[in-house]
This record gives C-alpha cells, sequence and structure tokens, in this order.
C-alpha cells in the first residue's frame, strides 16, 4: 500500500494534476452551491471537458474534485440559505442553518469543512487499505461472476430506492438497459433497435442522457418553481461571515461524532445504492440517539455535533462509493456512473485490473482525494464569503447558462446537432418520470451497466452453451440469489409491517 | 388514474413493441454461422420486455404499497400543483432550446448563443436589454474561445453567408 501511495503521490503531484484538483474543487464548489443543480448535473456538464484533456489520470482527479467540491459547495448553501444544492447536505441544513440563524454562519461552516476534511481522508484512507483487498478477491471473478454481480448491484439500487419505490426503480432500470440496447454493438456486429436512423447507429450518447436526465430537469424545476431557490435568508449571500472559529470544548465534542460518521459513513457509501444522502441522514439520526439528555435537545437547534456527523458522513460515503467502481467497475450511485461513463470514453477499464495495469491512474485517484481535502480546507474555507457571492447571481441570467451549459455538454463532445434534439427530447421525458416520482439514477446505471452486463451474460453463455453457468458455478447462484432476496425483502417486509399494524390495530 | 401508473401503462406498450420487434424481427436476419451461438443478438432485448412488461403490471396494479402519503413541501415538485407552476416559461425555453439545435449550425455558434442566453433571459422576465445582449455576446465569445482555442474543439463561428 505505501509503494502505490508513493506512485500516487509522483502522480497526482505533477503540476497539471494538482492543477486539476484546486480546479475541480472550485468548480465544484462554485456550482454545488447553486440551488438545485446536484454533483451528477455538474459532473455531467464537466466531463466533455475532462475527455478532452486526454489523460485519464487527469481527467479523473479533476471529476473527483467537482464532485467533493460540489459537496462541499451544497452544504455551504444548507448552512447560509436552508436551501441545500444537493440531496446529500440536507441533513447538515438541520443544525447548520440554525447556527446561521444564530449569527454564527462562519463557525457553522468552519465545522462543516473540518468535519469535511476529516471525513475524507478517513474515508480515503479506509479506501486505500480496503480497495487492493477486494480486488484481489475480484480477479478471482470470471464474466459469469460479473454478470452476476451486476444483477446484484442493479438490484441493490432498487432495493434501497426506498419503501414504495422498488418496483418504479427497477422499472427504470429496466428502461436503461434497454436503452443500452440501441445501436450497434461490439459483440454482435449488427445494428439493432436503430429504427434505420443514422444517428442512433452508434447508439445513445450517454453524456447526451446524463444531461438529459439530471441536468435538464433540475432547471426545468427551477424554472416551474421558483420556491426551489427560494432565498428566504437574511444572511444570504451578504458576505457577512465572520467568526471561523469554534472553541475547544466544541472541538471535543465533536472529534468522536466525526470518527464514528467518517467509518459509518464510508462503509454505507461501499454499498451500491445508498450513498451520500442515507448516510447522512442515518449519520445524524444515529448521533442524535446516541447523545444524552441536554446535547440530544440541543439537536435541530444549532448543535455542532448536528451538523459534524451528517458533513463527515456524506464526505466519507463520497469516498466509499469509489470503492466498487475501482475495484468492481460497477458503480454504486448515479455520480459514480457517471465516472464510470467517463473512464470508458478514455479508454480506461475500471475494475480489478486497474490496480494492476494501471497503478498510476488508481493510486493517482486516492492521492488526489487526500489532496482534495486539505485544498477544500485551506483554500475554499477562507474563500466563501466570496464564492457565497454567486448565490446572489439573478436567476434570470443564471437558468439560460445552465441551460446553454447542458447544451453545450451534450454538443462538443460529438459535434452533432441531432444530440441536441435527442437532449430536450430525453429531458423533457425525464422531467415527466420526475413528477411521476420514478426515480432516474436506476435509468442511467441500467444503462451505463447495460452493455457491460450483456457481453459477460453472452460470454458465459458462450463458455457453457447455454444457463449451465448459474449451476455450475457456486458464486455465481450465490450472488443471484442475493440480488433475488435484495429485491423481494423489501415488500416482503412491508408486508410483515402492515400485517402487524393491523394486528395491533384488531387489539390482539 | 395517477400519472405513474399512465406511465407504467406507456412503459407496457413500449415493452411490447419492443419485445415484437426483438420476437419477430430480428431473427431472420441473423447469418446462419450465427444460429449455432447459444446467445444472439435478440436474447437479451427478449429476456428486458418480458422483465420489463411483469414490472410494468406490478407498478400498474399498485401491488407495491406505497409507504403512506406524504404531504408534498413547498420545494419539492409536484404535477398536481402544476398549474401554479411557470409552465409557459418552462416550454418557451424548451422551444428556445430546439430552435437553437436547429439554427446553430447555419446561424454560427456565436450569434446562435448570443441570441439564446439573452432570449432565455427575456423569457425569464428581463427587461434590462442592453446588459442582457452585452452579458450573452461576451459569454458566447469567451466560451467559443475556450472551446476552439484551449480545448480544440471546433465550433463554426459565424453565419453561413459570412464564411
Amino acid at each position: 500500500m505505501l509503494e502505490g501511495i508513493m506512485i500516487g503521490l509522483s502522480a497526482a503531484f505533477s503540476v497539471q494534476n494538482l492543477l486539476m484538483v484546486v480546479a475541480g474543487c472550485l468548480i465544484g464548489t462554485f456550482i454545488g452551491m447553486l440551488p438545485g443543480l446536484g454533483p451528477m448535473s455538474i459532473i455531467a456538464i464537466m466531463i466533455p471537458i475532462a475527455i478532452t484533456l486526454g489523460d485519464p489520470t487527469a481527467a479523473l482527479i479533476l471529476l473527483a474534485g467537482v464532485y467533493y467540491g460540489a459537496i462541499f459547495g451544497g452544504s455551504t448553501s444548507s448552512i447560509l440559505l436552508n436551501a441545500p444544492g444537493v440531496a446529500g447536505t440536507v441533513a447538515t441544513s438541520f443544525d447548520g442553518y440554525p447556527m446561521a440563524r444564530r449569527g454564527e454562519a462562519g463557525k457553522a461552516l468552519t465545522i462543516a469543512a473540518v468535519a469535511s476534511f476529516a471525513g475524507g481522508t478517513i474515508g480515503a484512507i479506509l479506501l486505500a487499505i480496503f480497495a487492493p483487498a477486494l480486488s484481489s478477491v475480484a480477479l478471482l471473478f470470471h464474466s459469469a461472476e460479473y454478470f452476476a454481480l451486476m444483477v446484484v448491484g442493479l438490484s441493490a439500487i432498487a432495493a434501497f430506492a426506498g419503501t414504495g419505490q422498488v418496483a418504479k426503480a427497477l422499472m427504470m432500470t429496466i428502461f436503461g438497459l434497454i436503452l443500452a440496447t440501441v445501436g450497434e454493438g461490439a459483440l454482435f456486429n449488427m445494428p439493432r433497435f436503430t429504427m434505420g436512423m443514422m444517428d442512433l447507429q452508434s447508439g445513445i450518447n450517454f453524456i447526451t442522457l446524463a444531461m438529459a436526465m439530471f441536468a435538464l430537469p433540475e432547471a426545468i424545476f427551477l424554472v416551474l418553481n421558483p420556491a426551489r431557490s427560494s432565498r428566504g435568508s437574511e444572511t444570504g449571500g451578504s458576505g457577512k461571515i465572520t467568526g471561523l472559529r469554534f472553541s475547544k470544548a466544541e472541538g471535543k465534542a465533536i472529534i468522536p461524532v466525526i470518527g464514528r460518521q467518517s467509518v459509518q459513513g464510508f462503509f454505507i457509501g461501499v454499498l451500491p445504492g445508498a450513498g451520500a444522502t442515507i448516510a447522512s441522514f442515518l449519520g445524524y439520526a444515529v448521533e442524535r440517539n446516541i447523545a444524552k439528555g441536554e446535547d440530544q435537545a440541543q439537536f435541530g437547534k444549532g448543535s455542532v455535533k448536528g451538523l459534524a456527523a451528517p458533513e463527515s458522513a456524506n464526505n466519507a460515503a463520497c469516498t466509499g462509493s469509489f470503492v466498487p467502481l475501482l475495484t468492481l467497475g460497477i458503480p454504486g450511485s448515479g455520480t459514480t456512473a457517471i465516472l464510470l461513463g467517463a473512464l470508458i470514453a478514455l479508454n480506461v477499464t475500471p475494475g480489478p485490473r486497474l490496480m494492476i495495469d494501471e497503478p498510476d491512474i488508481f493510486w493517482a485517484v486516492i492521492t488526489s482525494m487526500f489532496i482534495g481535502n486539505v485544498v477544500l480546507l485551506i483554500l475554499n474555507l477562507p474563500l466563501i464569503p466570496y464564492i457565497a457571492k454567486i448565490l446572489s447571481i439573478p436567476r434570470n441570467y443564471l437558468i439560460p447558462f445552465i441551460l446553454f451549459f447542458t447544451l453545450m455538454g451534450a454538443y462538443i463532445g460529438q459535434n452533432n446537432a441531432t444530440e441536441l434534439l435527442m437532449l430536450v427530447g430525453l429531458g423533457v421525458l425525464a422531467t415527466v418520470l420526475r413528477f411521476a416520482d420514478y426515480p432516474l439514477a436506476p435509468l442511467l446505471i441500467g444503462f451505463i451497466l447495460g452493455t457491460m452486463l450483456e457481453n459477460n451474460f453472452a460470454r458465459s453463455m458462450q463458455l457453457y452453451s447455454g444457463l449451465d453457468f448459474i449451476w455450475e458455478r457456486p458464486m455465481t447462484l450465490a450472488l443471484l440469489v442475493v440480488a433475488l432476496l435484495l429485491v423481494l425483502l423489501p415488500s416482503f417486509r412491508a408486508r410483515r409491517a402492515r400485517r402487524r399494524a393491523q394486528g395491533v390495530a384488531d387489539g390482539d | 388514474m395517477t400519472l405513474d401508473r399512465w406511465i407504467a401503462l406507456i412503459f407496457i406498450a413500449f415493452c411490447c413493441i419492443y419485445g415484437y420487434a426483438a420476437f419477430f424481427t430480428m431473427d431472420q436476419l441473423l447469418p446462419p454461422f450465427m444460429q449455432r451461438n447459444p446467445v444472439w443478438p435478440s436474447t437479451f432485448p427478449k429476456v428486458l420486455a418480458v422483465l420489463g412488461i411483469i414490472i410494468g403490471l406490478i407498478v400498474l396494479f399498485g401491488l407495491e404499497k406505497p409507504s403512506g402519503e406524504d404531504e408534498p413541501s413547498a420545494v419539492d415538485i409536484n404535477y398536481r400543483r402544476l398549474h401554479e407552476y411557470n409552465l409557459g416559461q418552462a416550454l418557451m425555453l424548451l422551444v428556445l432550446m430546439v430552435a437553437y439545435a436547429l439554427a446553430l449550425r447555419p446561424a454560427g455558434f456565436l450569434l446562435a448563443t448570443t441570441v439564446f442566453l439573452a432570449g432565455g433571459s427575456a423569457i425569464l422576465g428581463e427587461r434590462r436589454w442592453i446588459t442582457m445582449i452585452l452579458i450573452a455576446a461576451i459569454a458566447s465569445g469567451a466560451v467559443w474561445y475556450l472551446v476552439q482555442e484551449v480545448l480544440g474543439i471546433f465550433l463554426r463561428p459565424l453565419p453561413i453567408f459570412l464564411r
């Protein structure tokens, strides 16, 4: 591991890559602060730029920096405006905003930054420990196991979608898989479902799809409902953020919270489909339950512990979500799915071979996470009062620019105006789906995994000339059973809970 | 019927068409040597079509019970309140995006982008015309320079008749 970190340090400390970390963190913070634009949209917009860099290490470092920056920026707008830019920082506003109202905005931002820093750093250490171990196991996997593993990943994403949402998430996953079958695959060398259209020959472009699924609906929602970007606070954007220090007692109070939540957040982040949002809510809930008496009463009224818990948890979870991506090549969240798409476009195949074939990429990313966290702490924190000025850009100017960058992202990769029409069409579809409460991340993950899923499936079928690989490889069978359980368990538990509730109502 | 069930119904119809294409139109085109493979290009789509129809039916008939209705907050987006939203603005912006897509080549990047950005602001209610057009023009010039010179991607800057 030490050797790896040395490789990473030498790669990450080139001038170009350091510049990428700083640029990524700054851009991410800027855009992440805007209400309504989540990390997925930001990364989708940044991908064409990252791809034209040509160097996969630099590109991945840039995108990872943007990811961190976006989460950090999201917590800033949660604290200052009570308007979380990112779902993962909603829990931050529970205690951060009351602190800002008390005139402790500066202190709240510092605590958030320190907690994020600690969460991100501890997460990166855990990543450096667990990723190599996991990828040595993953080397034993054949295409049959990969196929099964992807099925597990896809069903886990659906299973964690929340109560009453599992079937909808599965439906979106299948829709994503269906979209992935459009075009000419490498496997069969014949066009499928192109309906004779030349523009569909190479399939649906994943950047276009990512933009259409996330950036465009968010922009449309900002237009539809101005309350989403409301600035109901007097502190917002005024730049009067003073008193960045917190006291020694407060520091002592948050250290155990940060330690616990960093570790817990990391492991939640590793699970496919869980991610930063669940980690932050769970972290908040756990700390509130652990806290005693007076401390517990403070939660929700501006408790430093209540602020530190979700902040360290969501950053650690972001790092944790890189584990399945880097070791198995399977994304567990929408954001890492977009990163995977970017990597494939750069000719890098993430997976267990990545550590062996291209250790410099692997370790440079991990090292850049440490650097990125330091950058966020020492560069962004003092700059926050100035960066927060972006919150005062009038929305009349902001929204056309968001739309424009969405269009550009889809256009400059392809240089094809039809791509833009597809973007608008798919964007309208995504907006309607969002209205009907369908989760869209499963769609994108299904789309990105679709080709790989089919290739691995076909390869195992060819090797065993039939479906025998399911029975003859115990690991494949076990994984498929896990996938089935993951999908069925939530509905089973819901049914049992309902039956119990009915029992109570009947009085027995 | 609620919107999500309508979507499930449309999805089932879509899967039926997709499944029809997979089951009945793809295999005849297959060259004989590929027919001996255990996997055909239509295999995976067939599986997907069947799974899609099953899950679509589950959503359609509401077999999975929702967890209990939460009152949507003002910030959440909800189609039942669509009439309260700025629907006209959103539709006009979408039309503007389509127009931009169609005009990008013939009108050139600089002109199309300036008009798009200024037009977008105008649709959202901005009325300081000079500031607006100035910002739009500077921004499109800057983006063109960045994309063309820094990233090295060719974007046709000028309209068709000035080339």
